[in-house]
């Protein structure tokens, strides 16, 4: 059976235009409030990456950290995020979500366990931010047999032998980063050098979706619509950062920018 | 599975094709971009420690630039004044910038010159990691910035005095506690966005494997002295023999234990209790925490049940770190050494009475190692020898020791 996943980015070649991923935190700023953002951005978005959060994150940006601070302050728990899933999946059952997250929180929840609970709430896909491959391949495999995707990561550092390697022990999806950075800097490569190492990452296997994070804006989003999908979350971070700031509903303005970001890939 | 240590090869080699040590702790837990830039430094890495030309090199800088042999000296009047065990110092104090940091800092700038970066950047808590590197950066005319949590910048003025001096950029971490375990996670965010120029200096035998190895093998030079100054001393290691280190991050232990490890010493590590009837430490090993992940490494780790990384306090910024060396866990596991700790008071106190007795003042890093040293001293026969890993200085802890005593002497 082909997985929510695929469907999604089959639907998308369909009607020729990239999935659009939105990143936000489960929890920020509140744990009601992520839940209605899923709800509603979904409208709009074709697969949805919810971040699990770490206080000591290695590859974070400003915005996506200060999200993941917001969270926990408000105390949001590993079973909290299962909930916001559990919860936007029952209305929304064929929306692809995606959890994101460091895994010393899957270590300490056990990975068996953490699979577990991915299952029952109707995760599909992980991304762990700091277990590269190798060292992935047993968690990977433990993944795949549960019918869950595990989106392995690709760097404009990696070799091409490695790239290869990646590419073939990958699932339905492989995340392409676009540039030297956390997330949420501003893109310092310009989007035909992107679309170039892109290329080079497809012709290995023309077959997989692959799809380009770090650095995406409404400025910038249009100028990469030939990917399979497009990954924006920093921004997205940083609406709900401004909003409060402005005392204006996060929820509303998210759901905003989401629409303006379909708009400039369809 | 039960690990054992091995014999005749280095504690840093002891890991297997993970870059595990006994199967659970180190590894590389690293976003992918990192994986090539640490790829590239394990393989150059190995290629110059085994190269003749690298290490003379090495050595030259030691005997000339940080001064070897640092003092081995006995502590005549603190043995006398306690009774029992034989108490002496290795005064690595003594090395150039006052601490054991300056190894590892003169070791990373020279494999930077040798991988062509024009850069460096590194971590710092008590500020010698950031002092040295910053010295060692300029030395070998490398630009250099020094990431450092806004609460040990204000803790720690006279080496954020001396990092500015030497023209390093100072980058003040703002996130989280605002201490050392902050400012590693942000060098390393930065070194993810600039590794492609940047060489990444980690200021302790912590983080991704290398980093472990580098600073590992930098320090080992504290022992590979000892271990004459012991011969020449005693005619042979002797039997009763305690090595008391205090441990943070690890890598002065790392060094002062290295050459001994094949030999009967007793190994001591001293971590940071914090403050007396606190219930936030730094004390990992002597805690039982359990283990987790901590900038890139497996390691016994200060965290809460969800995996989220604890506070910790402590006096001395040095030792203000939730996580501890891989390479420690695995000598606690394989129990070749032995972990306890030691409060800010114990800290203080041993400071003082130290300083007193005797013509050395050591910082509130080896003012822990001093306190169990005092602790246990008396319970000892006169045949029995502590050496004490003096390596730091106190200077850098004027201002919080005139807090806390009222005066500061050295």
């Amino acid at each position: 059976m082909k997985s929510k996943i695929r469907l999604t980015f089959d639907k998308c070649k369909k009607a020729k235009r990239p999935a659009l991923i939105t990143y936000t935190v489960a929890g920020d700023n509140t744990k009601n409030n992520s839940l209605k953002i899923l709800n509603k951005i979904s409208k709009h978005a074709d697969i949805l990456e919810l971040g699990f959060p770490h206080n000591t994150p290695i590859a974070d940006g400003g915005q996506i950290q200060g999200s993941s601070h917001r969270a926990l302050k408000n105390g949001i728990k590993l079973k909290d995020v299962f909930q916001i899933v559990k919860k936007f999946k029952k209305n929304n059952p064929n929306k692809p979500v995606i959890l994101m997250g460091y895994f010393n929180l899957i270590y300490q929840n056990g990975e068996n366990n953490f699979l577990k609970s991915c299952k029952l709430s109707g995760v599909d896909g992980l991304i762990i931010v700091d277990l590269p491959y190798p060292e992935n391949k047993i968690f990977a495999n433990k993944c795949k047999k549960k019918s869950i995707n595990f989106i392995q990561l690709l760097s404009p550092t990696t070799s091409k032998e490695r790239m290869k390697k990646i590419v073939k022990d990958s699932h339905d999806m492989i995340y392409y980063i676009s540039m030297l950075s956390t997330t949420g800097g501003k893109l310092k490569v310009s989007p035909k050098k992107i679309l170039k190492n892109y290329n080079i990452i497809k012709r290995v296997n023309p077959k997989k979706n692959l799809v380009i994070g770090f650095g995406i804006t409404d400025k910038t989003i249009s100028s990469l619509k030939s990917a399979n999908g497009l990954v924006v979350g920093s921004m997205l971070c940083k609406t709900i950062t401004n909003s409060l700031k402005m005392r204006q509903n996060p929820v509303t303005n998210l759901v905003k920018v989401v629409y303006s970001l379909k708009r400039k890939i369809i | 599975m039960s690990f054992k240590i091995k014999k005749n090869i280095p504690l840093i080699d002891q890991h297997d094709k993970n870059f595990m040590y006994g199967g659970k702790f180190g590894g590389n837990f690293i976003p992918e971009t990192l994986k090539k830039p640490i790829d590239d430094l394990t393989k150059l890495f190995a290629k110059l420690r085994k190269d003749k030309k690298f290490l003379r090199e090495r050595d030259q800088y030691f005997t000339s630039y940080v001064g070897t042999p640092t003092p081995f000296i006995k502590l005549e009047n603190l043995s006398d004044s306690l009774g029992g065990a034989q108490i002496y110092a290795k005064v690595v104090s003594e090395a150039n910038g006052g601490a054991h940091k300056i190894y590892n800092a003169t070791v990373h700038c020279l494999i930077a010159k040798k991988a062509g970066k024009k850069y460096v950047v590194g971590d710092t808590g008590a500020g010698y990691a950031g002092k040295m590197l910053s010295m060692a950066a300029k030395k070998f005319g490398l630009k250099c910035k020094i990431f450092m949590g806004a609460k040990d910048i204000k803790r720690q003025r006279p080496n954020v005095v001396a990092i500015r001096k030497n023209g390093a950029e100072i980058v003040p971490v703002t996130t989280g506690s605002q201490t050392l375990v902050d400012a590693v996670s942000e060098c390393m965010r930065y070194w993810v966005s600039n590794c492609d120029t940047t060489h990444m200096c980690v200021g302790s035998t912590v983080g991704p494997n290398i980093f472990i190895k580098i600073c590992a093998w930098s320090t080992a030079q504290i022992s590979r002295e000892l271990i004459k100054q012991v011969k020449e001393e005693f005619g042979k290691v002797p039997k009763n023999l305690k090595l008391i280190n205090c441990v943070g991050g690890g890598s002065s232990a790392a060094g002062f234990w290295n050459e001994f490890m094949d030999t009967d010493a007793e190994f001591i590590g001293v971590e940071a209790g914090g403050p007396k009837n606190s219930r936030l430490h730094a004390a990992p090993l002597t805690n039982g925490s359990k283990i987790g992940i901590l900038h890139g490494a497996a390691q016994y780790v200060i965290q809460d049940k969800e995996g989220q990384i604890g506070s910790t306090e402590s006096i001395s910024a040095g030792l203000d770190y939730p996580g501890i060396s891989p390479l420690h866990c695995f000598l606690k596991d394989t129990k070749r050494a032995k972990y306890t700790s030691a409060s800010d008071e114990d800290a203080l106190k041993a400071y003082q009475l130290v300083s007193k007795l005797e013509n050395i003042s050591p910082s509130l890093e080896p003012s822990h190692a001093f306190a169990e040293a005092i602790r246990i001293a008396p319970k000892l026969r006169s045949s029995e020898i502590i050496i004490v890993n003096s390596c730091g200085d106190s200077l850098k802890d004027k201002d919080i020791i005139k807090q806390r005593l009222g005066s500061y002497t050295r």
